[in-house]
């Protein structure tokens, strides 16, 4: 019953020239997507990559299982010196991560040109 | 609630993780049926989740011989549902995550559930059913004015 996540990782470069790589999630953000959050994101080179975009786009749900995924995410990208934003989420889960705090260590963006136009 | 006057519909789910989305689902439509914007009616559907989850995972622990019911009572002034388990209740109340301690590993990343129920709706109280069983969550998410006006 409980939908899997999927990931996949994008490289783009900002309007500043800086490269970025982007995570991009599709299906529900729950207690079964460690794999497609962390496993993704761990998966990224600590050293050469500086800056993440989280994509939400095509993200529909996302319960408190997997906020804590991101927060965990935050946390070791926080350790790496990584800048991470987010990009895509509905009106509502925008209302829930700034509830939750996400926005002090995250920023959230609209869209994909908007977060990378403060990279 | 207006017993009298209120509609019900009730569900029973398995205390499997996911089904609360069929809550959800049934939530929504119930919402929208009584007249919420589609704004409270995300609210209603996270809250709703929130309680689902945490009736599967604490009340019933993943038991999937017991089932968590939800019901949802509307009338002209919005709209109550009750999420019962066959737990001992939760004793402990919502306290609001702090984004710092959980970045610096002070604080579990979960535990957000219970929190983002409280702030999602008019009111939600934990009530712990009789001989320790039958404990449910009662949440109420009211119309307003400019709700019942369209």
């Amino acid at each position: 019953m409980q939908t899997d996540t999927k990931s996949r990782i994008d490289q783009t470069t900002s309007p500043s020239g800086q490269p970025v790589t982007v995570l991009r999630f599709e299906g529900d953000i729950s207690s079964v997507s460690k794999e497609a959050v962390i496993g993704s994101y761990q998966s990224l080179s600590k050293t050469t990559v500086k800056t993440v975009l989280l994509d939400f786009t095509k993200v529909e749900y996302i319960n408190s299982s997997g906020i804590a995924l991101v927060i965990q995410l935050l946390m070791e990208a926080a350790n790496a010196g990584q800048k991470v934003l987010a990009f895509g989420l509905s009106a509502h889960f925008q209302k829930v991560f700034t509830m939750v705090g996400i926005t002090k260590y995250a920023g959230l963006f609209p869209d994909q040109t908007a977060a990378l136009a403060t990279v | 609630m207006t017993a009298a006057r209120a509609k019900t519909v009730e569900l029973r789910l398995p205390s499997r993780l996911g089904y609360e989305k069929v809550a959800m689902g049934t939530a929504a439509s119930t919402a929208k049926l009584v007249g919420f914007r589609q704004e409270r009616i995300e609210d209603l559907k996270t809250a709703v989740a929130e309680a689902c989850i945490n009736a599967i995972e604490h009340g019933n622990r993943l038991n999937e011989k017991l089932s968590v019911v939800v019901i949802l009572s509307a009338d002209d002034e919005g709209l109550e549902i009750k999420v019962m388990d066959d737990g001992k209740g939760m004793n402990a109340l919502p306290i609001k995550p702090d984004i710092d301690r959980k970045m610096h590993g002070e604080e579990d990343p979960r535990g957000m559930g219970m929190f983002l129920i409280q702030a999602l709706v008019d009111e939600a109280e934990w009530v712990v059913g009789a001989n320790g069983k039958g404990s449910y969550v009662r949440l109420v998410i009211r119309l307003d004015k400019d709700e019942t006006e369209v």
